[in-house]
């Protein structure tokens, strides 16, 4: 029974991902995208892998989507000057049919091979299953996953933060040089009423349930970046209904917010050359209060980063 | 400050610090930067420039000093769970390879945006500050990583930095470069990435030590290579992968354009020389060379021609690069290493890492000349260039000394390593290869001969420059051009250093 | 012995058929924004195969082995941050010529003209 459904799953995200690339509208395909990001969701809990399922719906479906149909939007907008330009996709291909059947070839050798290695796979799997579990006692932390993130691959972790900062630097930087520094402009001229409805409800609830979702982290699925995700999907609302504007991106208050995070991680790293084995490393007795200071650091900066990215770069000159 | 050995003959370094503070001390900048706000960016950079080329340098002295490896594993959790740095002979040139680009590339920005005062807190150059120090840090990584997934996560900071420098001045033609870059440098990581799974389910670790050791072979790490390979190529620029190359590297700022061209697909080129030596099995590790080498071969030639035929002079530069690159893959069968002479051994080998380096200096050189032109003339057509030798002669004299290199005519660098190559191609029997690298030299003559003949010719009009340009901005490039010179004075045998590190496998145990 | 299929595998073979979908897109969809759609496809497969290898690595009373999982959650950050970047990107483009592919390659010269 499982094995029928979960052959249906399957055979249903590949149809998506099949009408997400066929599909004549740019509209249609990312509103399939974001379909397919909560039924992914669905095939993650299937892998029982509850941390990530929650960070792929909150960001494969839900922020990712906002993106991308904020972006569609944008580009619909018609140039006045260039109406050749706003024609519909109408499949003509850029490469011509030797290059799409070549880039078709290339594709489905890609496909071949990988299944070819995922089913020579070895039995029994390798794991460090039993080594994270064993390690799990030093960290005073009850989710594996938590601890390979903010111990044991520390390093990995705190350099993806600052991924996130600098992919935020590089949209920034695309602002034109009259508007560098100031706001993003993210709501449109007139915010549909339910939108503005949801911006009033939600966002109590959301915050609770970032909250919830940070303080079960430690032990339970669940983590920084969820919560923080889900802090930054309620600021974009506020932000999308017009109920408050977006920061200048000068702002020295959001500026600290984004660095503060990352700031302590390091900041805790280097600490650990004077009070424990190294850097990034924990002293035993107040490892999980560490560790937990800095998520909470993190989750606050990563909503912030992830709020800002999806708000774009300055379209208004700074205040003075 | 000794290593501590123990009974195995397992160490780790006490000062193996100093890897952490090469990967961080960029991150600090950068934090710095944004929390400081523009008025300070240039300060934090600067001062960073200086104890980071300090720290790169240590690491160099500490392991000529010591003779073996660096090894620290992060927070003290040894792989396979752990991630660890480390430096062998080959990174630590690396790493003073990319503390002198990077502090060249800062001084010649910081002249630079002394040109304009009223933006030097603007846009551009704040930007340019906090993109540099990242790259730094990502090119760090990339060359202390030993964990394959941490070296995932700095290819996608290395690109994250070097998509918005392409189009810091906001043009719709850099804008499509700069897009266009990053579509095939994403690709690149992605395979990169997938590949990195496969090895994982295979062998449930990613440190490439251990991956090393464990004599790796079958369809998983076929597939897992080929995908990384491939994906690092389109990141190298490879023939027929470099499309994306020159209108990146020719459209932004000089400085920039130095460190993305000397530096940023020097990260890939390395992680594929770990791959190939490290981690293939020896069946395929051969193939792979070979496939390698017939692409770098096609680089060297089809690169070096499209060069000759460019009327702007930073699109010809940035077309040697994509040729130049092409030297770096033929290394591979030239290398092959045996029984008693392992790889790093081999003449080829110390041929190819002087190559890597000489070109970096040569490469950063050129395009900070060119960024001096461009700045003082208002363009780079090189048809229009006539007699800019006698208006700026430092950075005359900088292109042509940088441009010994790229031919591999003595004194230089490039000399030393075109001739290793050389002779590794003919006692190895490889005539096609030998051939290559000569007609190579011949090409690259012809392009740089075609500038430095426009420097010293007779101008029809007296040329004007636009501006004043101060020495300092013209000193930078020709120390760069020096020092690929005076590369060309190491003697002409494998070079010892590249050794150190690699002899013996290194197991870590925590600090 | 290697993995035969099994409901965990089948999860990798549907990974394995959306790189191949989203690579195909990536490399001839005329839309800049459908490529970034399908760079995003790609990243759900290659997350699918570490998941699959996740789940494979069932033990010590852990229904997966905690590091790939931990990979996938960094990978998904770092693929946000990419599609990020990369709609900015085509953002600006489309604002300053009007382009929403490569296309048009040679943009006539009134759209090539950027901020002065």
């Amino acid at each position: 029974m499982t094995l029928l459904f979960d052959l249906a799953l399957v055979a249903w995200l590949i149809a998506l991902a099949g009408h997400i690339a066929m599909t004549r509208e740019d509209r249609n395909a990312i509103v399939a995208f974001i379909a397919f990001g909560l039924l992914l969701g669905l095939a993650w809990v299937r892998l029982s892998a509850l941390d990530v399922a929650l960070t792929e719906v909150a960001i494969g479906g839900g922020v990712t989507g906002v993106l991308l149909l904020s972006a569609e939007a944008h580009l619909r907008k018609p140039l006045a000057q260039d109406s050749a330009q706003d024609r519909p996709h109408d499949g003509r291909r850029r490469l011509g049919n030797v290059g799409t059947i070549a880039a078709a070839l290339a594709s489905a050798a890609v496909t071949a091979g990988l299944a070819l290695a995922v089913l020579a796979l070895p039995t029994p799997a390798p794991t460090l299953a039993p080594v994270a579990a064993a390690a799990l006692d030093t960290t005073g932390l009850g989710n594996p996953v938590t601890a390979v993130l903010l111990a044991y691959r520390a390093l990995d972790t705190l350099l993806e933060k600052v991924v996130l900062l600098l992919a935020l630097v590089g949209v920034w930087s695309l602002a034109p040089d009259r508007t560098w520094g100031g706001a993003p402009s993210l709501a449109p001229a007139v915010a549909p009423e339910p939108l503005v409805y949801l911006a009033r409800v939600l966002p109590p609830i959301g915050v609770v349930i970032a909250v919830y979702m940070f303080w079960v982290g430690a032990d339970a699925p669940g983590g920084t970046f969820q919560a923080g995700t889900v802090l930054a999907a309620m600021w974009l609302i506020v932000m999308l209904a017009g109920l408050r504007q977006p920061p200048d991106t000068a702002h020295r208050v959001l500026r600290l917010l984004l660095v503060g995070g990352p700031a302590l991680f390091l900041a805790v790293g280097f600490l650990g050359f004077f009070i424990a084995d190294g850097f990034l490393s924990y002293p035993e007795p107040i490892a999980k209060p560490l560790i937990l200071g800095i998520e909470a650091a993190l989750t606050l900066s990563i909503a912030a980063t992830l709020a800002m990215l999806v708000a774009g770069p300055a379209q208004k000159a700074p205040e003075p | 400050m000794t290593s501590l050995a123990t009974a195995e003959g397992h160490f780790t370094a006490t000062n193996g610090y100093l890897l952490v503070l090469a990967v961080m001390l960029p991150v600090c900048a950068v934090l710095a930067m944004l929390a400081l706000g523009p008025r300070h960016t240039a300060r934090v950079a600067l001062g960073t420039l200086a104890v980071g080329l300090a720290v790169a340098v240590t690491i160099a002295v500490e392991l000529f000093r010591s003779g073996t490896g660096l090894v620290y594993a992060i927070g003290g959790w040894s792989p396979p769970l752990g991630l660890t740095l480390r430096a062998d002979g080959l990174s630590a040139v690396m790493l003073v390879m990319t503390a002198v680009v990077i502090t060249a590339a800062g001084l010649f920005a910081r002249a630079q945006h002394g040109l304009d005062p009223a933006m030097r807190d603007g846009r551009a150059p704040t930007t340019f500050w906090i993109l540099l120090m990242a790259i730094w840090s990502a090119l760090n990584v990339v060359f202390l990583g030993e964990d394959l997934f941490n070296l995932y996560v700095a290819l996608e900071l290395l690109t994250f930095a070097a998509v918005p420098l392409v189009c810091l001045d906001g043009r719709a033609e850099t804008v499509a470069a700069a897009l266009r870059y990053l579509m095939f440098a994403l690709l690149g990581s992605l395979l990169y990435l997938l590949g990195t799974a496969l090895l994982y389910g295979r062998f449930g670790t990613l440190d490439l030590q251990m991956l090393s050791g464990m004599q790796a072979s079958g369809p998983v790490v076929s597939v897992a290579l080929a995908l990384m390979i491939v994906g690092l190529l389109a990141k190298a620029a490879l023939f027929p992968l470099h499309l994306w190359l020159p209108p990146a590297h020719a459209g932004a700022p000089a400085a920039a354009s130095a460190v993305l061209s000397a530096l940023v697909i020097k990260a890939p080129v390395f992680l594929i020389l770990r791959l190939v030596l490290d981690v293939a099995p020896p069946e395929a590790a051969r193939l792979a060379g070979q496939c390698l080498a017939i692409l770098g071969g096609a680089s060297i030639l089809f690169c070096s021609v499209m060069a000759l035929t460019q009327a702007r002079l930073k699109l010809m530069i940035a077309y040697s690069t994509v040729a130049q690159i092409g030297y770096l893959f033929i290394v591979f069968p030239l290398a092959a290493g045996t029984e008693d002479l392992p790889v790093w051994g081999t003449i080829a080998w110390t041929g190819g890492a002087l190559q890597l380096v000489s070109h970096a200096l040569a490469k950063a050189s050129m395009f900070l000349a060119a960024g001096v032109i461009a700045e003082a003339l208002g363009h780079d057509r090189i048809a229009e260039l006539g007699g800019f030798g006698r208006v700026l002669p430092m950075s005359a004299a900088a292109f042509g000394l940088a441009g010994l290199s790229l031919m591999g005519i003595p004194p230089s660098g490039g000399f030393v390593a075109k001739c290793l190559l050389l002779t590794a191609a003919v006692v190895n029997g490889h005539p096609w290869l030998a051939a290559t690298i000569l007609i190579g030299g011949l090409l690259a003559a012809g392009y740089v001969f075609r500038v430095v003949d426009r420097a010293l010719a007779t101008p029809a009009a007296p040329l004007h420059l636009r501006k004043a340009i101060p020495r300092r901005l013209e000193i930078v490039a020709l120390a760069l051009a020096i020092a690929a010179v005076l590369l060309g004075f190491v003697p002409l045998q494998p070079f010892g250093f590249l050794q150190i590190g690699r002899a013996a496998h290194v197991t870590v145990v925590a600090p | 012995m290697t993995a035969a299929l099994t409901p965990t595998t089948l999860f990798g073979l549907g990974g394995a058929a959306l790189v191949g979908i989203g690579l195909f897109m990536v490399i001839t969809h005329p839309s800049l924004l459908r490529r970034v759609v399908g760079f995003n496809l790609i990243g759900a497969g290659i997350f699918l195969v570490f998941g699959v290898i996740a789940r494979r690595g069932a033990a010590a009373g852990f229904a997966g082995d905690p590091v790939p999982q931990a990979l996938v959650i960094t990978g998904i950050v770092v693929a946000f941050s990419a599609t990020a970047l990369a709609v900015a990107l085509l953002r600006r483009l489309f604002d300053l010529t009007g382009r929403r592919d490569f296309d048009s390659e040679a943009p006539s010269a009134s759209q090539s003209r950027g901020e002065p």
